[in-house]
């Protein structure tokens, strides 16, 4: 699938975040754009007014002599209390928000689990037969070719099912790496020796891109992140390209593929990276 | 106003230098300077080796910006063949970069703003501000300062020896395992340790002395409640310092055990998590933040009171905000590590206590303006540097918000939003009130006159080169430019070509600083003892400027009706 310019990648001169395409990452940039954003503007607004204020009113030309006030209890009791119930404003969709990121997925649910190496990423499919797919950085002509951002393409994407609960699993086979797709509000550190796990539902078709986010040692700068959302039917396809595959609870495969499903394949083969 | 028995004069003592008995003897060069057990001459050793320290910290991140300005690897192959790697590989020059990221953190935190806002300022101001004499231990104090110098020769012997997949060590200031165990062979990690060992050794000597001189060596009358909240600050630094050093000792000394001794604490292969690594640094790392800003809070109330002719508003609730600040700052710390995989009910934790924090630091900020309300302001070189640092602490202080929510951080974790925010707290909120202190004080140290002049163009510039270099970075972070990398997708170079001439701006901020320090010795006008005048009421004021190599031969007494 080629990359829609602008979506799932970021945007030169962009000053905010990117267009969310999971539901948590809605949910996230609403309370950003609308609760804690207004609250940081705000306060950084009302404390420049108050200093452009005292500077104006109380410089020593306007006010030669100064008070000798240095207690003021209600007014200590005051902006300890306001900042709190602003908390407070910002805590209730924190918490929310948080709860949301950390709803269990159906037990039933799509894994994919997500190696982190010194430095590419390799991703496994336990589900559809145990496959495993090794994504490497692409070099810049060849992400030009293709149409896609320098330094973010890779040669095997991580493709999913769209608007499905995916429990994603990562891990670190040598250092610590980290899982992230900024626009689809995921992060997630690949830890050697434990096995993390979060849920990613991707809300629709597309390729979005992200670059591992914790430091890794030399060419940690160079080990993107790609997913790719299909359709199911396609995302079927895809999964049956590849050797010993099986679709859940189906039966395994039988190579060759039936026509109906190699034609799929080959649609979702074409469209799909490195084909 | 506080009034001391004895009056004071400006050294007039050459003449008899060679009676020890006289107040004024100076030691001869080299004993006075590398023997040196009087606080003031070790604070301005701190200011020096700060000043060094800084130049080498701010010069890398001069390499650092400029690599980051274009898409692609410009400049490190250049700066790995000058730093002594022939014909460097990719691996090489990609490995400088994390070479260049982890000093540049491990230098300007531990070597330019502690030694600069701890041991120079609190060295120089703590004791003459409680009345003392000098520090408890002025023997542990010199010790102190030349544990750091050693630690931080260490840390520049580590770029010269393999680290891994090139020289140098590269694992970043947090140094997690196990990038910095398994993955990086080679001495260089081990300088780095050692370095921080030794420092760290410094620091809580340091601190030691500064809790023990605080308690027990102030002037009659000067109450626990009545010190000078730069004093307090440097109190609540010093118990940060004490408890937290030395779990940071713990975790790098077993880094090195797994580096050197097969030991597993880190290595899920011998059952250790590299996780714990990350705990215990954090432990430290949080706290490690109060550290560098604390005395800064302290500073700036000085000033502000001073240059509003009035006392310090809420007195009390400042200093038992920033006790605050410093007790909740033990409980935060996993908000580092949102990523790592805590559970929900931790990360809900860490978000409520981490938002905590906001409230004790508005009744500072508040505080702050009250104090201006009313008084009558004049607008000095270290007042317009403090009103400066209130707001871009302010700044930065409120994407901290947004940063505390565990929801919200998943993106935002590693990526530039973050290196925005603290450097918004720390090279715009720490260093500026560093610049503050400076010239508050310089005349009184040196005994000499910068050009006001010359401090206000410093302001100027640095405050247009820091916001152009530092808020842009807001909206990299948002974009999703990760930290710690070199190279950049051509979507991100706007907003990177921008902070990158923002540093310029910086650096010929930094210019006219030096330009100004070198006019202040070779023309500058010799200060009184008391040059701000009316306003300025704390303890050094009533010394001459420079003050005596001894101050204080007659115990200074504080009335009860005196105000902090």
């Amino acid at each position: 699938m080629k990359p829609t310019p602008g979506k799932g990648m970021p945007v030169d001169g962009g000053l905010t975040f990117q267009t969310q395409y999971s539901p948590t990452g809605q949910e996230a940039l609403w309370m950003h754009d609308n609760i804690v954003m207004w609250i940081l503007v705000a306060t950084s607004i009302f404390v420049l007014a108050l200093l452009v204020w005292v500077i104006l009113r109380y410089n020593h030309r306007v006010n030669p002599t100064p008070s000798k006030t240095s207690h003021n209890t209600l007014l200590e009791v005051v902006w300890t209390g306001i900042p709190i119930l602003i908390l407070l404003v910002v805590f209730v969709p924190s918490m929310k928000l948080l709860a949301h990121q950390y709803k269990k997925p159906p037990a039933n649910a799509l894994t994919i689990k997500a190696t982190g190496n010194q430095w590419y990423w390799t991703y496994s499919y336990p589900d559809n037969g145990g496959f495993e797919v090794i994504s490497n950085i692409l070099p810049d002509e060849e992400a030009d070719k293709r149409g896609e951002p320098r330094q973010l393409a890779a040669d095997n994407r991580l493709v999913v099912p769209v608007g499905e609960k995916i429990r994603i699993q990562t891990i670190g086979a040598d250092v610590i790496h980290s899982f992230a797709v900024p626009s689809l509000w995921f992060k997630l550190d690949a830890v050697p020796g434990r096995i993390n796990e979060k849920v990613l539902v991707v809300n629709e078709p597309g390729v979005y891109y992200g670059q591992c986010s914790e430091l890794c040692g030399a060419r940690h700068g160079y080990m993107p992140i790609v997913v790719e959302a299909l359709p199911r039917p396609q995302y079927n396809a895809w999964v049956m390209t590849h050797a010993g595959a099986k679709i859940d609870g189906a039966p395994e495969a039988p190579a060759p593929a039936p026509a109906a499903a190699a034609d799929a394949a080959a649609s979702a083969a074409s469209s799909a990276p490195g084909a | 106003m506080a009034t001391i028995a004895h009056d004071h004069h400006a050294p007039e003592g050459h003449a008899h230098a060679h009676e020890d008995h006289d107040h004024d003897h100076k030691p001869a060069f080299f004993q006075r300077w590398f023997m040196s057990t009087n606080h003031k001459d070790i604070g301005t050793l701190y200011l020096i080796f700060a000043i060094m320290a800084g130049v080498i910290g701010g010069a890398i991140s001069g390499i650092m910006r400029a690599e980051l300005a274009h898409p692609g690897i410009q400049y490190l192959g250049y700066f790995a063949e000058l730093l002594g790697t022939h014909n460097p590989d990719m691996n090489q020059q990609l490995h400088l970069w994390n070479v260049l990221i982890t000093a540049h953190g491990l230098i300007m935190v531990f070597f330019m703003v502690m030694p600069a806002i701890i041991g120079g300022f609190g060295n120089w101001f703590v004791p003459i501000m409680i009345g003392a004499p000098d520090m408890a231990f002025p023997r542990m104090n010199n010790i102190s300062f030349w544990l750091t110098v050693a630690g931080f020769c260490s840390l520049l012997c580590s770029a010269f020896v393999p680290g891994g997949t090139g020289q140098g060590a590269g694992i970043g200031w947090t140094a997690y395992a196990p990038l910095s165990t398994t993955g990086a062979q080679g001495p260089a990690v081990d300088f780095a340790i050692f370095s921080l060992h030794l420092s760290g050794a410094g620091s809580i000597m340091g601190a030691i002395n500064f809790i023990t001189t605080i308690f027990n060596m102030r002037a009659p009358g000067m109450t626990l409640h009545k010190m000078p909240l730069f004093v307090w600050s440097v109190l609540v630094t010093a118990f940060l310092l004490l408890l937290a050093l030395p779990v940071l000792a713990a975790a790098i000394t077993m880094l090195l055990t797994d580096r050197n001794f097969h030991t597993t604490f880190f290595d899920p292969a011998g059952g250790g998590d590299p996780v714990l690594f990350q705990h215990l640094f954090w432990f430290f790392g949080h706290p490690e933040v109060y550290i560098m800003i604390l005395p800064g809070f302290g500073i700036i109330s000085q000033i502000v009171s001073t240059f509003s002719r009035k006392p310090v508003f809420g007195y009390l609730g400042m200093a038992y905000a920033m006790v605050a600040i410093g007790v909740v700052g033990f409980v935060v710390w996993a908000h580092h590590m949102y990523t790592t995989g805590l559970s929900e009910d931790v990360k809900m934790y860490f978000t409520t206590a981490t938002m905590v924090i906001a409230v004790p630091t508005g009744i500072k900020i508040f505080s702050w303006i009250a104090t201006m309300w009313g008084g009558s302001l004049r607008f000095t070189s270290p007042m317009v540097w403090a009103i400066g640092f209130i707001f871009l602490f302010t700044v930065g202080g409120v994407t901290g918000v947004e940063l505390a929510n565990g929801g919200l951080d998943d993106n935002l974790q590693d990526t530039y939003y973050v290196v925005a925010h603290f450097h918004y707290v720390l090279s715009l909120g720490a260093v500026t009130s560093l610049f503050a202190g400076f010239y508050y004080w310089f005349p009184k140290m040196s005994g000499r006159w910068h050009s006001e002049f010359l401090s206000y163009v410093h302001f100027a510039v640095f405050f247009v080169g820091v916001n152009l270099l530092f808020f842009p970075m807001h909206f990299l972070g948002m974009q999703g430019q990760p930290r710690r990398m070199p190279d950049i997708t051509p979507a991100f170079e706007h907003w990177n070509q921008v902070a990158t001439l923002g540093y310029k701006i910086m650096a010929v901020s930094m210019v006219i600083w030096f330009i100004n320090i070198a006019y202040a010795f070779i023309a500058g006008k010799k200060a009184e003892g008391n040059y701000w005048g009316e306003g300025a009421t704390t303890l050094e004021w009533t010394l001459s400027s420079p003050p005596p190599f001894h101050q204080f031969e007659t115990v200074p007494v504080i009335k009860d009706e005196d105000h902090h």
